[in-house]
């Protein structure tokens, strides 16, 4: 007769990686449809976790997922590694997963980022995860969401379409700064999540798999390796980064890349790079150090 | 004198199909019937249209005439029926389409021109985008082009330029109505639907609006569908006329002799209500 | 009803074929009506007004066919069941097109209205003014339609408004505003324009000027000579007196009758 210690296993006081296993297997199944149909929302459950809604909850349930004890894990908030929010993420999945944490772009194997793409390409071994807030990017033109739907359905983004041109009309340019919205697969339109246009071509063919996931909004999409991602523009009025290709970073000297804007008592402003791990690297290097730098999807300014 | 008993409605005397008109007609619906629930909104309505000519289809609220103008914009299927259009692109019995490819073929093909500017229009965005939406879903991308044609299309529509970014919200129903017009004749439609486009507009700006579909189909030969319940409106635009009653066709023929010699009692008391 | 038919041979001035539609060998007439009848079905009233029965006539290309009859004979009733604005109860109007023998009785509504635009004119004393439509273009609309290019369509549109004595400051404006008088010499120009096959003329000397009236009979010799076919209904018959080569006389007694 078969005892029952032999057909179930110890209580455990948590799950490995903090998700449960039915919890994972519903993301991973969501994560799966996500990637065969690319940027197309996918809906899934969102547990909770030991976190608000709003702070990165869908990116860390799909970190969770992703993670195992062999993992490196870089979590980053507007590109830099060592803010209260990034470095409380990081911890939690150390800790529940056992996995290594880095700064380093280059060592990493899951990035989990807030608003930012970091400046070093990312190889076919490394998953990029995005918390996103709003995955829709029809809500400002179609609220009701059932609606919203069937206009993915129908590729019916005309009115998506209608705003950028009524902002070229009142302004001369396209002012939508962050959450550009993209065309993925040349199928459907997505959010790429608040990063600025400046990240947006380097999702562009790229080798590394994204994965936008919102905790709140219970909706994943990703962007598999090798896949076209067209940032919605005229023919005639081509789309633009943010002009940061002629800043200085002020404490690292580089130039060329996405910088934040540190406005100085006398009214000026000076600037710093946005990656902030990046700059860390650049400084060594300066100073004489054996420091690797990897490729960068930027060069003098402009994408390679 | 004593009145004789009233006959039975005549039936329309018998017509030859056409010889001379070589030209395939651009519009060939037949059969088409269409309950909700036990309301029988259409009854195996047939209606061809041919290019260049105005087709009036007039009728009281009711009779299926608006039903009927919503099918050819294909926002809704009969029970039964067919419906051809000859345009590139549209082959077999369009009811057949999915709701992408019929969204496409009208988007392209069709214009249409509601009573109500909620139904057509984006309240909340410009004149000018209102109409570079249309071509913007026909995958129009170059700016200038969007922007030069949707002026185009608002000039022919005779709408004042110098409000091309307000909001419809913020004009006038009849500047509502041009706005629709522009819209609907942006891409140079096959067929430009009219459902009754000057209802609820005072009677001045009701006949500018007229007098503006009278100019676009003088100067470019747009081959149209008009549906209203006033006489008066028919009367002006319409080349040929269907009347319509309780979901079904009770009378068809040329303008003049619809208004002079109506052959049915139910249009020979619309058109003597109206005189 | 008396009834002079058939008409005497067509004069030899009638033999050229109208220039307008390459019409067919000039032997050919120009309409064969058999037979037509017309009454009213007054529904609401429940009555029937006879209008006129047994109506029939050949025309040959270049003769005129003058109406007579005395008022509510059916006159204009007739020219109106010709242009098909009303629909007989019986008979025939054969229309010999270059296309072929078309009955007007029964053609398809699009074979009429297409008709009308190529091979039968229909000539009134009531203009229907469209409006912001200057003169000059109303009368110039039908060659338009006919495949002229524009420019010479609108000199010959002048042209004829000069005949008709139209004053030259009113070509470009809207007839819309226009006095009854020069209203009637506007539909005129533009309803003799075109060289049709058949044309249907309805009282249009009735309250026109001396000039006018001249420049009508002018018009409407020359098209007689290019072998257009005409009926016609005159107040004063006199008028167009030398074009008349028969009269088909409409009585009232015995074609009008109110049943019973």
């Amino acid at each position: 007769m078969t005892a029952l210690g032999e057909l179930t296993r110890p209580w455990q006081a948590m799950s490995y990686g903090f998700l449960d296993p039915s919890a994972k297997r519903e993301m991973r199944r969501a994560m799966l449809k996500a990637v065969a149909v690319p940027g197309c929302q996918i809906p899934y459950a969102s547990r909770e976790v030991p976190m608000a809604r709003g702070w990165g909850t869908g990116g860390l349930q799909v970190t969770l997922t992703l993670v195992n004890p062999g993992s490196v894990v870089k979590v980053i908030d507007q590109g830099a590694d060592d803010s209260v929010n990034a470095v409380s993420i990081r911890q939690f999945v150390q800790k529940v997963a056992g996995a290594r944490g880095t700064w380093d772009t280059q060592e990493a194997t899951i990035l989990q980022s807030r608003h930012r793409i970091p400046e070093e390409k990312l190889r076919e071994d490394q998953i990029l995860v995005l918390q996103v807030p709003n995955p829709e990017p029809l809500r400002p033109v179609q609220p009701n969401m059932s609606l919203a739907r069937q206009m993915h359905a129908d590729a019916d983004y005309g009115r998506l379409w209608l705003v950028l041109y009524e902002q070229v009309v009142r302004s001369g340019r396209i002012m939508q700064g962050a959450s550009y919205p993209a065309l993925v697969n040349g199928r459907h339109v997505m959010t790429p999540s608040p990063i600025p246009r400046w990240d947006l071509p380097k999702l562009d063919m790229a080798r590394h798999l994204t994965l936008l996931s919102a905790g709140r909004e219970k909706r994943i999409f990703a962007v598999p390796p090798f896949t076209r991602v067209q940032p919605l523009a005229f023919d005639d009025i081509p789309f633009r980064v943010e002009d940061h290709a002629s800043l200085v970073c002020h404490r690292s000297g580089v130039a060329g890349f996405f910088m934040n804007e540190i406005p100085q008592p006398d009214g000026s402003a000076r600037h710093e790079l946005s990656d902030s791990h990046f700059g860390i690297k650049a400084i060594r290097r300066s100073e004489g150090e054996a420091v690797e730098i990897g490729e960068t999807w930027y060069r003098n300014g402009a994408v390679t | 004198m004593s009145l004789p008993s009233p006959r039975p409605a005549p039936q329309q005397p018998p017509r030859d199909l056409p010889r001379l008109m070589t030209t395939p007609p651009i519009l060939a619906m037949t059969g088409i019937s269409r309950r909700f629930g036990d309301v029988v909104a259409l009854q195996d309505v047939s209606a061809t249209v041919y290019p260049g000519e105005v087709l009036g289809i007039v009728g009281e609220s009711g009779s299926g005439k608006s039903t009927l103008l919503r099918m050819m914009n294909l926002e809704d299927s009969p029970d039964s029926g067919d419906y051809r259009l000859a345009i590139p692109g549209a082959a077999g019995n369009l009811f057949d389409l999915d709701r992408y490819r019929r969204r496409m073929l009208c988007a392209r093909h069709v214009g249409i021109v509601y009573q109500n500017p909620h139904l057509g229009l984006l309240m909340g965005h410009s004149s000018s985008g209102n109409v570079a939406e249309r071509l913007l879903i026909a995958g129009e991308r170059r700016f200038a082009v969007l922007g030069g044609r949707a002026r185009e299309a608002l000039d022919a529509s005779e709408f004042p330029l110098e409000r091309i970014d307000a909001r419809p919200i913020e004009l006038s129903g009849g500047m509502q109505q041009r706005v629709q017009l522009a819209k609907a004749i942006a891409l140079e439609p096959a067929l430009l639907l009219l459902d009754e486009p000057t209802t609820g507009l005072d009677v001045s700006v009701q006949a500018l609006v007229l007098d503006t579909l009278k100019r676009l189909q003088r100067d470019r030969a747009i081959t149209m569908v008009l549906v209203s319940h006033d006489l008066g409106v028919i009367r002006t635009m319409a080349d040929r006329v269907m009347v319509m009653r309780r979901g079904r066709v009770v009378e068809e023929g040329l303008a003049d002799q619809i208004f002079q010699d109506p052959q049915h009692p139910y249009t020979q008391a619309l058109v003597h209500a109206k005189l | 009803m008396t009834l002079q038919t058939p008409l005497p041979a067509a004069p030899p001035r009638a033999a050229p074929p109208c220039a307008a539609s390459g019409a067919p060998a000039p032997a050919l007439p120009v309409i064969e009506v058999e037979g037509l009848a017309k009454h009213f079905q007054m529904h609401h009233l429940g009555q029937r007004l006879d209008a006129f029965a047994g109506i029939g006539f050949t025309l040959m290309p270049g003769q005129f066919l003058l109406l007579t009859g005395p008022n509510g004979a059916g006159k204009s009733t007739l020219l109106r069941t010709l242009y098909r604005s009303y629909l007989p109860q019986a008979g025939h109007v054969w229309l010999n097109t270059a296309e072929g023998r078309i009955d007007l009785a029964r053609a398809a509504d699009v074979d009429v209205a297409l008709l009308r635009r190529r091979e039968i004119g229909f000539v009134t004393q009531f203009l229907i003014a469209r409006p912001r439509v200057a003169a000059e273009d109303l009368v110039a609309e039908p060659l338009r339609l006919a495949g002229a290019a524009a420019p010479e369509a609108l000199e010959t549109a002048r042209a004829a408004l000069a005949e008709f004595g139209v004053k030259r400051e009113l070509w470009a404006a809207y007839p819309s505003t226009f006095s009854g008088g020069e209203q009637q010499k506007v539909n005129l120009a533009r309803a003799l324009i075109l060289p049709q096959r058949l044309l249907l003329l309805d009282e249009p000397t009735a309250s026109l000027d001396a000039g006018a009236r001249a420049a009508l009979l002018r018009r409407l010799a020359a098209l007689k000579a290019q072998g257009v076919a005409m009926i016609g209904v005159f107040h004063h018959p006199g008028d167009v007196a030398g074009l008349i080569d028969a009269e088909l006389n409409l009585d009232s007694r015995e074609t009008r009758d109110v049943a019973q």
